[in-house]
């Protein structure tokens, strides 16, 4: 069956800035994957409930005790750019000058 | 004994020998060392060598020695970290631009274990971006070769962490299996590969692929190394909730038990199926008419649904990965764009720039099968396939301890041989990825060449039982006495 995949659409999802070459590869791509893939709805049935974790584990909770975590300037250590012990970004809002 | 061999020794002969008075850890660190000077600008295995490091390691270990300390197998021991484990103060890549400046501020608690107990950390390991990948060729910073043939490539993802083994640039190396990606190096290195039941080695300081499939493993030369270094690092850990809660165990006690009274699985359609190379297929049944001569009791095994799982993996790790790798928005760590307005623009450049083709692609792919209208058809699918797979492996279980087939289909391809075809590249993990699925402990072992390169056997057991497993990997792995060396270090001759 023909994969119907708006790859503009995925990339903006996935906040991927994509070059137009990378966009008709990866569609084509992922199109060839995506047909190969459809094979898994052979054999899932109705009845065949789905797993999501090899061994599974519920509600596992560490002991209620404060402990140190990890001091504000080795959190900040990486950052591309901080100022006044925060994370520095560009405008996230819209400015009306 | 020249000190520059003592790098091609197993690790549990050379923690025997500085016990003994015959060598310090010192002496080996400086051979693996100069081991890598004299290799590495041809396999490029390393991306980071931690020279300085490595040699105060060791002389620390020596003083501990010297001084009559009681140290686990472990010390002095030079190891090689895939580069998505990190190491405090330790530049960790992950083989991604995007994490190119990273300096982790913790160390991963594999790490953190072997270093406690005097493990000497020689380099962090080149790998598949983000360890997706089946042959290295995905790395941000070049290709790892084969130290068997250096026109192929040594496996993937934990690529760089095998070619090391294999060539003697470090003892013992660490890498993680997703999909097959210490198994399938291992296979195509002629090393030991051991990916253990999922939750045996925490994950906490793994960078994250696809958390649900996500296992630490060992790259080492022999079956009695793998099982003293997972000793090391194995048993719960409370920072990471996946953890199985049982503590380590001596995996090294049952090694010499034998194979006699185990019933053994053969997956008969793996050794059928079109595209394993002859070879392969040669070897193997090789292998398993040994087993049987062992005193095994050996039959035909099926699992259905493998062939399903490589289908489902590419939905669901991809769909793990998606989200996973949301995380690099160039706002708190690693690489960022020069040139963005507002951010928006500055995640989705900083993504573009910073991330490779294979990962972009598998971002793409997941955040598609989880999008709204296709979650049921794509990754609801999937997870159903993974229950099967389970199933096949519990039905499997109740007539055998064990099953055994290849690793991978072939022996090493050549660089560039299957990078433009994504689907051809997948199929090399077609027999590793289904007990990533179940999460249960399996192994390759080389069992000899074909054509001159290595063959892998894979021996794969229930869920927590890495002692059997390992048990029948050691008695095989002696009956063989698989003794090729890469053709590389014939060439270093008689000053190695």
């Amino acid at each position: 069956m023909p994969v119907d995949i708006d790859v503009e659409h995925v990339a903006r999802l996935a906040r991927l800035d994509l070059t137009d070459e990378e966009r008709e590869r990866f569609g084509r791509q992922l199109r060839l994957i995506l047909e190969h893939a459809e094979k898994v709805g052979e054999v899932a049935a109705e009845d065949v409930p789905p797993t999501s974790h090899p061994v599974p584990r519920s509600n596992v909770f560490r002991p209620d005790q404060a402990s140190p975590t990890l001091p504000h300037d080795e959190a900040l250590s990486g950052a591309p750019e901080s100022e006044a012990g925060r994370f520095k970004v560009p405008p996230i809002v819209e400015r009306n000058e | 004994m020249s000190a520059g061999s003592l790098c091609d020794l197993p690790g549990h002969v050379l923690a025997g020998m500085i016990r003994a008075g015959e060598a310090t850890a010192s002496d080996l660190a400086g051979s693996v060392l100069r081991r890598i000077q004299e290799v590495d600008d041809r396999l490029h295995a390393f991306l980071l060598v931690t020279s300085e490091m490595a040699r105060e390691q060791a002389a620390a270990a020596d003083v501990r020695f010297r001084a009559g300390e009681d140290l686990p197998g472990v010390a002095g021991i030079p190891v090689a970290l895939k580069d998505v484990l990190t190491t405090r103060g330790i530049r960790t890549t992950a083989g991604s631009k995007i994490l190119e400046p990273y300096i982790p501020p913790y160390d991963s608690t594999a790490w953190a274990r072997l270093k406690a107990a005097g493990a000497v950390l020689v380099g962090k390991t080149n790998c598949d971006e983000f360890a997706m990948g089946s042959s290295n060729e995905n790395s941000a910073f070049g290709p790892v070769r084969n130290p068997w043939n250096l026109d192929t490539v040594p496996g993937g993802s934990s690529g760089g962490s095998a070619a090391a083994v294999a060539a003697g640039e470090a003892v013992w190396g660490l890498g993680t299996d997703t999909g097959g990606s210490v198994r399938q190096p291992a296979s195509l290195c002629g090393v030991v590969g051991l990916k253990p039941t999922y939750g045996r080695i925490s994950r906490y300081g793994l960078i994250a692929f696809a958390s649900s499939l996500d296992h630490v493993g060992t790259l080492t030369r022999t079956v009695r190394d793998a099982a003293v270094l997972l000793s090391a690092i194995a048993g719960h850990d409370p920072l990471d909730a996946t953890s199985l809660p049982e503590p380590a165990s001596d995996y090294a006690r049952a090694l010499d038990d034998g194979v006699r009274g185990l019933r053994i699985g053969v997956v008969e359609e793996w050794l059928a199926m079109d595209g394993v190379q002859p070879g392969v297929r040669d070897r193997v049944r090789e292998g398993i008419d040994r087993l049987e001569r062992l005193g095994a009791s050996v039959d035909s095994a099926t699992l259905p649904h493998a062939d399903y799982a490589l289908s489902a993996y590419y939905l669901i790790a991809p769909a793990e990965c998606s989200s996973n790798l949301a995380r690099y928005d160039g706002v708190r760590y690693g690489y960022r764009t020069q040139e963005a307005r507002d951010s928006v623009e500055l995640n989705k450049k900083t993504r573009g720039e910073g991330f490779g083709d294979e990962v972009k692609r598998r971002i793409m792919l997941g955040t598609y099968s989880l999008s709204a209208g296709y979650y049921d058809a794509y990754y609801g699918q999937a997870q159903k396939v993974r229950t099967l797979v389970i199933r096949d492996y519990q039905e499997a279980f109740e007539r055998f301890d064990l099953l055994v087939g290849p690793t991978s289909p072939t022996t090493a391809f050549r660089l560039g041989e299957k990078t433009e075809d994504p689907l051809a590249m997948y199929l090399s993990d077609v027999f590793t990825i289904p007990s990533d699925r179940s999460g249960t402990p399996a192994i390759s072992i080389p069992c000899g060449l074909s054509d001159g390169l290595p063959v892998g056997f894979q021996i794969m057991g229930k869920l927590t039982d890495e002692a059997t497993v390992l048990r029948a990997a050691h008695a095989l792995e002696q009956d063989l006495a698989f003794s090729a060396r890469p053709p590389l270090l014939e060439e270093l001759g008689a000053s190695a």
